[in-house]
């Protein structure tokens, strides 16, 4: 965890100052709805379907058992007893008072967080591997890192009015579990020939209208140049990037428009003055950096615990969610662990108040007191013993946080959706809960393996459908609510976009077509090992979609043909 | 009525701001008195502006290069750069050029949408002057270059970044 030292805390502290202040003078009418927008959007307020929203920022994920025992607080005390963990590692409360805002945000500065730049055109909150500084296939920790990005981009002066919203994802291990090809910068920390640290650069990735992996331009910047180069990169798409069209105003249309190397070019010439200057970054701040983060104090452990092994062969439920849930350590005797927020019949990423205050009981007795928030919207206790992991498991269940479903289809992503998001085409919720029904057999959803489905409610894709093997958006069809369906998207190293299998459904149409998805998969797989996404890859869409529509395609079509005409 | 604020205090205006008309035409340039002219206006007729008296200022839209003022800066006394709104965020950039990279050390002065909630982030990347579009509340505006006390980047009014700063003081 990152220890706030004085200047980290009095700036959030003016920061709450601040905003009380802009609260205070919009509800005097002495500030404009259009001029107060971007500044309460900055601090991570949306005005919703029925409330505020309210994004408060969880850096990188990562959050000590304390603050979220204040969360737990706040979705009581301003909230209606619960939160939602989003895509992008944060918290969000749906009903918060906008003239309680400034209370909630000096509540958060009193345990070191914050809901600066969770919203509007800046720089956003950086995102990482939910198991950073624990995997296994760790190179670089890119913890520190983060929080350097953290400090670099709080409160920039240059960057606060951006074209559109900007993300930064850093990864420092072998396997990409922050999806950094589909940001508006990814970072890959890598170690060159010599030893030393650096990054790979992708820039351009992208979901929403138009989605796009994101375009490596640079193979190893340096770790002392990471700020000046971020400056360079942000400073030409301040300048260039477009502002007439909010649709084409990400980085991801610039670097298209200009092509990857053009905009090369464009970033190293801009670099070429910011190189060597003031912002290059020093070993004694790393150092400072590195000192302030605590670390798990890790006994000496055997590689695999006895106990652990007996009761894995005794109860096959405690088998079960192992096989899913627990995840390995780079310390022997070690495992990082997920809570589900994936219960069939819960919005997925929802936790009530009283959950998150037994989480942050049981991070206090099983994980150092620490926590992360994973993109895929569970929470991870990410230094737990194996030889406590049964007892953990037991507790778990009974705060219904231990469904074994990580990486199968039932541990859904999903959007708030048109149940909240004021910008939602569709629901998302209700599908995820019919989807989670027809899957909740155990044994069933063992069988298809791993899969990755994901629901977003509109275009903007908060809920990364692109990137899901099964991807679900919500349209919007002359006033009704319409799902399209793709397949074949990927997160991580073999990242890709999924491809629309035909005409959209009805609601109460996706679990069926979802289910002739999976039969399809059945019936082609060369064995138990090769994944859904895998046969998709090896025979294309043409025989799902064969399945889902048959001959029935030809007459959808042919009815929206009809409406459109009439 | 908007009001002028300089170097963080509200101060008398003596410059007057010549505009392209409505059809594009460049306006015409009075024979006295301090005058900030829209960039063609210097690109077409830079001798006559020289030849005039009265000081000379310059101002940006906010999509015109910095670059191309670079080698006039001797001729001028002040330059200006335009917010059509306050959410476009470009003349921040082009104020840190025209600081850090052609060493503009005259008055830099905000234009446009120019309201109190964007005078800190405006003041540390190199404005010194601001017309504020909301005169009623000048005064109470001057209070936002205090909103904070500390920044960690580099930038034009502390040229030095936080971590620098922090390690001269304990070394």
């Amino acid at each position: 965890m990152y220890i706030y030292d004085a200047v980290d805390q009095r700036l959030v502290d003016e920061r709450v100052a601040q905003f009380r202040d802009q609260t205070r003078r919009f509800l005097a009418g002495e500030l404009s709805e259009d001029n107060f927008r971007p500044l309460r959007l900055q601090n991570g307020l949306y005005i919703q379907r029925f409330a505020p929203m309210l994004r408060v920022a969880i850096p990188y994920g990562l959050l000590a058992s304390r603050q979220l025992r204040a969360l737990a607080h706040i979705a009581r005390k301003w909230d209606r007893g619960y939160g939602h963990f989003s895509t992008r590692q944060n918290i969000q409360f749906n009903w918060p008072k906008l003239e309680d805002v400034p209370d909630i945000l000096a509540h958060l500065a009193s345990v070191q967080m914050h809901a600066i730049q969770t919203s509007g055109n800046c720089i956003r909150n950086t995102t990482t591997d939910h198991f950073a500084g624990v995997a296994p296939d760790e190179v670089v920790d890119p913890l520190v890192w983060c929080e350097l990005i953290r400090q670099w981009s709080t409160f920039h002066p240059e960057f606060a009015y951006l074209p559109r919203k900007f993300k930064i994802a850093v990864s420092g291990a072998e396997q990409d579990r922050a999806a950094i090809q589909v940001h508006d910068i990814g970072l890959q920390a890598v170690r060159n020939a010599k030893g030393e640290t650096g990054f790979r650069v992708l820039v351009g990735g992208g979901l929403g209208r138009t989605p796009i992996i994101g375009t490596v331009i640079r193979e190893f910047l340096p770790w002392p140049h990471l700020l000046s180069y971020l400056d360079a990169i942000l400073r030409v798409y301040n300048r260039y990037g477009r502002r007439d069209n909010k649709y084409k105003a990400r980085i991801k249309i610039l670097v298209k428009e200009l092509t990857p190397d053009v905009f090369r070019a464009q970033v190293d010439a801009e670099w070429a003055h910011l190189k060597d200057g003031p912002s290059t970054l020093t070993a004694a701040e790393v150092a400072r950096i590195t000192r302030r983060f605590t670390r798990p104090e890790y006994q000496t452990l055997d590689v695999l615990s006895v106990q652990y092994t007996q009761a894995l062969a005794r109860e096959r439920g405690f088998a079960n969610w192992a096989g899913r849930n627990v995840h390995p350590h780079k310390v022997p005797g070690y495992a990082a662990v997920t809570l589900s927020l994936k219960k069939t019949g819960v919005a997925p990423g929802d936790a009530t108040a009283d959950q998150m205050d037994a989480v942050a009981d049981l991070a206090d007795r099983y994980s150092f007191g620490e926590l992360r928030v994973s993109h895929e919207q569970n929470l991870i206790l990410s230094d737990v013993k194996q030889s406590d992991l049964h007892a953990l498991w037991q507790e778990a269940k009974a705060l219904g946080l231990a469904t074994p479903n990580i990486g199968l289809i039932t541990n859904i992503i999903a959007c708030p959706g048109g149940d909240f998001c004021s910008l939602a085409n569709a629901k998302s919720i209700p599908v995820a809960e019919a989807i989670q029904r027809r899957f909740d057999d155990l044994d069933y959803q063992h069988d298809i393996g791993e899969l990755d489905l994901n629901i977003s409610g509109c275009m903007n894709s908060c809920g990364h459908h692109h990137v899901g093997h099964i991807g679900i958006l919500g349209v919007d069809k002359q006033g009704a609510e319409f799902y399209q369906i793709s397949i074949g998207g990927a997160q991580g190293n073999a990242a890709a976009l999924g491809k629309v299998i035909g005409p959209s459904f009805a609601q109460d149409e996706v679990p069926d077509v979802i289910e002739k998805l999976i039969q399809t998969y059945l019936a082609r797989r060369d064995s138990e090992t090769e994944r859904f996404v895998d046969v998709v890859r090896r025979l294309g869409i043409a025989p799902f979609k064969e399945h889902v529509y048959g001959n029935a395609d030809q007459k959808r079509e042919n009815r929206s043909g009809q409406l459109a005409a009439a | 009525m908007a009001t002028l604020i300089k170097n963080a205090k509200i101060a008398a205006d003596s410059w007057q701001l010549l505009d392209r008309a409505a059809d594009g035409s460049l306006p015409t340039v009075p024979a006295t008195g301090d005058i900030i002219v829209p960039l063609p206006l210097w690109q077409a007729m830079a001798g006559e502006l020289l030849a005039r008296s009265g000081r000379l200022g310059l101002w940006l839209d906010s999509a015109e290069d910095p670059a191309l003022v670079a080698d006039s800066l001797e001729a001028l006394s002040l330059i200006a750069v335009h917010f059509p709104q306050f959410t476009d965020g470009r003349g921040y950039s082009t104020a840190r050029l025209l600081r850090e990279r052609y060493g503009w050390k005259g008055e830099l002065r905000a234009i446009g949408d120019i309201q109190r909630d964007q005078l800190y982030y405006l003041s540390r990347c190199g404005f010194d002057a601001f017309v504020l579009n909301d005169s009623l509340n000048a005064k109470a505006a001057l209070s936002a270059f205090n909103d904070f006390t500390e920044a960690y980047q580099t930038s034009v009014d502390r040229p030095v970044p936080l971590f620098r700063r922090r390690a001269a003081e304990t070394a």
